[in-house]
């Protein structure tokens, strides 16, 4: 299953997820040598998910710099790094790891700037990964963006198609803020047209993957392919929804997803983390804060089961949200 | 004992002095109730950042602790912006957002106090792989307690700098309580500094109220650090004359301890002593500095008071930082 970019610009190339992150590290890297790509498995093994292959050839081991299993040292010598004047990213190879680091993430990566008043400036990116599908139970598929969302000082990115990932790694690297950018274990393998050389796509714009009339779709990272499949089973039944990716978290663009709302009326988020606490609430409030009257029904969210992940493949399906799973949710609230 | 000179002995003299006068001010203010919060005084301990930070250069980094007024001070500090911080004056250090537990000052490589214990071991060893990357002389040193030792960041921070022989100087200062935790309760071994052999950098165990003994281990370790040969861990034995926090009740250690041993480990009348008695300065030189000090800290509040206080509206404006 794989997303078609209607608006392809010309010069691109079909490429995959993982080559496409690796295309932005690699002209990042060659664009500032402060750059340094920091992380367990990334050097001659590539990463867990071969988004650093070839890197450690053209920059050697100092710019490609793999680490011992040290997670909240790794992050934490990111941050001092960052500090001090380099701009690294990090791969820490599941987003469940990220307990082991999470002081150096919440306590001092997106507060430093803050408690010291404005002095300092922290650089960096932490690249991780997310998600179920691929039977790796429950302490290697979670979805925890919402855990990111809740800290002030952090901006948060989790892109769907490989020309959102080229380009949105290219433009958290070049922010001066630490950035979480939360790939899915799924996507890596997904193909699509990517723009050769330089790619930007700022933080903070939502993308509409596709337009509709009847309702909007508000989603995210795998779930926008999800829904992109269950748009088009629902046009099959003359029901016209309109997928908005919201690309990044934080900041999030509010304008786009409150244009389209008011435009089909109706709002069902869609996402893969469980739903009590998810960043699901946060859309569905500020879109009924905001747009209240603009609604023809209350939103609703379809997300995660509360559950853990499970392991069997069934049962793992089970707990988050599939394409028919969102064509029943979408004409509940159409019909 | 390497020979200190004369020089040099003031300065470290004026820092340790420099830094009990600020000590003894917060205390005053706080309970005036002029200060909000909370702090942890670093007095009887100032030997450490004063012998360690004359090694250092403005562009050499340091990561601090919750207890770190000391390693500001001996760092360079503005004790004016200091006390501001404190009073949650826009004109303070952090503007009012970090007090007293966050006071950082990156003009001078202070990369921050801490409120998180061992949080700022990985912050510096980070600091000091952007010098080996960068191709610099630079330093990093982290101070921290006795008690973040046993933090896993202690751990993997040493581990990192030693794989990778970073410029970096680990600090433990031992203070003989984590928090309330007599330090033979949360170690099994007698010397802390064997666990250096451990991650294959050289341990040094120091005598932490004679700043003679401080300062030459740290001139040691820092030299070795710049010149490329990678990390130490260095112990300095102290004693903490305050309670963990101001107003501490202090109920894990008996009266006779507490008013014992702050005269037993007291760095400043320790170098007042061998000052005068090695015919370095005489008393009545070091009389004068102490007036000096003093005046430059009323000076200080004074200042600090006349700051505007820090402005709610401009809030939003340092947790992102703009292009």
């Amino acid at each position: 299953m794989q997303a078609t970019e209607a608006r392809a610009p010309a010069a691109t190339r079909e490429m995959f997820y993982n080559e496409a992150l690796g295309d932005a590290l690699r002209l990042e890297m060659q664009r500032d040598e402060r750059v340094i790509v920091i992380g367990e498995d990334i050097a001659e093994h590539g990463g867990a998910f071969q988004v650093t292959a070839g890197l450690l050839d053209k920059f050697g081991p100092t710019r490609i710099r793999q680490t011992p299993i040290s997670e909240i040292g790794i992050v934490g010598a990111a941050v001092g790094a960052a500090l001090t004047g380099l701009r690294p990213v990090v791969e820490l190879m599941y987003v469940d790891f990220a307990g082991l680091a999470m002081d150096q993430i919440v306590n001092q990566a997106a507060q430093n700037r803050f408690m010291f008043g404005g002095q300092a400036r922290v650089p960096m990116v932490l690249r991780t990964q997310g998600g179920s599908g691929r039977g790796n139970a429950a302490q290697h598929s979670k979805s925890l963006e919402a855990w990111f969302a809740h800290i002030a000082g952090l901006k948060l990115v989790m892109p769907s198609t490989p020309a959102d990932a080229k380009g949105l790694l290219t433009a958290a690297i070049r922010d001066d803020n630490p950035v979480i950018f939360l790939e899915h274990k799924l996507l890596y393998r997904t193909k699509g047209p990517v723009p050769e050389g330089e790619h930007v796509v700022p933080l903070g714009q939502a993308d509409v993957k596709r337009a509709g009339t009847d309702l909007t779709i508000v989603t995210w990272s795998r779930e926008v392919l999800f829904s992109l499949d269950a748009a088009a089973k629902l046009a099959d039944e003359g029901i016209a929804a309109e997928v908005v990716d919201v690309r990044t978290l934080v900041p999030l663009d509010l304008e786009t997803i409150l244009g389209s709302v008011r435009k089909t009326h109706r709002l069902l988020v869609v996402h893969e983390a469980i739903k009590r606490g998810g960043y699901g609430a946060e859309i569905a409030a500020l879109v009924a804060e905001e747009a209240f009257d603009d609604l023809d029904a209350a939103p609703k969210r379809l997300a995660g089961l509360e559950t853990p992940i499970p392991y069997a493949q069934h049962l793992e399906k089970s707990v988050v949200p599939q394409v028919d799973d969102i064509v029943r949710a979408a004409k509940e609230l159409v019909g | 004992m390497s020979v200190i000179d004369r020089a040099t002995a003031l300065e470290l003299y004026r820092v340790m002095r420099t830094i009990r006068g600020f000590e003894e001010r917060a205390t005053q203010l706080f309970g005036e109730n002029k200060i909000w919060g909370t702090i942890h005084s670093y007095a009887g301990e100032e030997a450490i950042a004063a012998g360690v930070c004359a090694h250092l250069r403005d562009d050499d980094w340091i990561t601090s602790t919750h207890r770190g007024h000391g390693h500001c001070i001996a760092k360079g500090a503005d004790l004016g912006k200091m006390f501001a911080e404190l009073l949650g004056r826009e004109t303070g250090y952090c503007r009012g957002r970090g007090g007293s537990m966050h006071i950082a000052d990156t003009s001078k490589g202070n990369l921050g106090a801490n409120g998180i214990v061992g949080g700022g071991i990985p912050i510096a060893t980070g600091a000091a792989l952007t010098a080996k990357q960068l191709g610099t002389d630079q330093v990093a040193v982290s101070f921290f307690g006795d008690g973040a030792v046993n933090q896993g960041t202690f751990h993997e921070s040493l581990n990192l700098a030693a794989i990778w022989k970073l410029p970096a100087v680990y600090v433990c200062e031992n203070n003989q309580y984590a928090e309330s935790l007599p330090v033979k309760r949360a170690f099994a071994v007698e010397d802390i500094a064997k666990r250096a052999e451990g991650y294959g950098m050289p341990g040094m165990h120091v005598d932490g109220r004679d700043v003679r003994a401080v300062h030459a281990a740290a001139g040691e370790a820092v030299a070795r650090a710049r010149a490329g040969k990678g990390p130490t861990f260095i112990v300095a034995d102290s004693y903490r004359h305050e309670g963990h926090y101001y107003g501490d009740p202090r109920k894990y250690q008996t009266k006779d301890e507490i008013e014992g041993w702050r005269k037993q480990f007291d760095p400043i009348a320790d170098a007042r002593a061998w000052i005068v008695a090695d015919k370095v300065a005489s008393a009545a030189e070091l009389d004068g500095i102490d007036r000096e000090i003093a005046t430059a800290i009323d000076r200080s509040v004074a200042w600090a008071d006349q700051g505007p206080l820090a402005s709610p509206i401009k809030l939003p404006e340092d947790v992102y930082a703009s292009d």
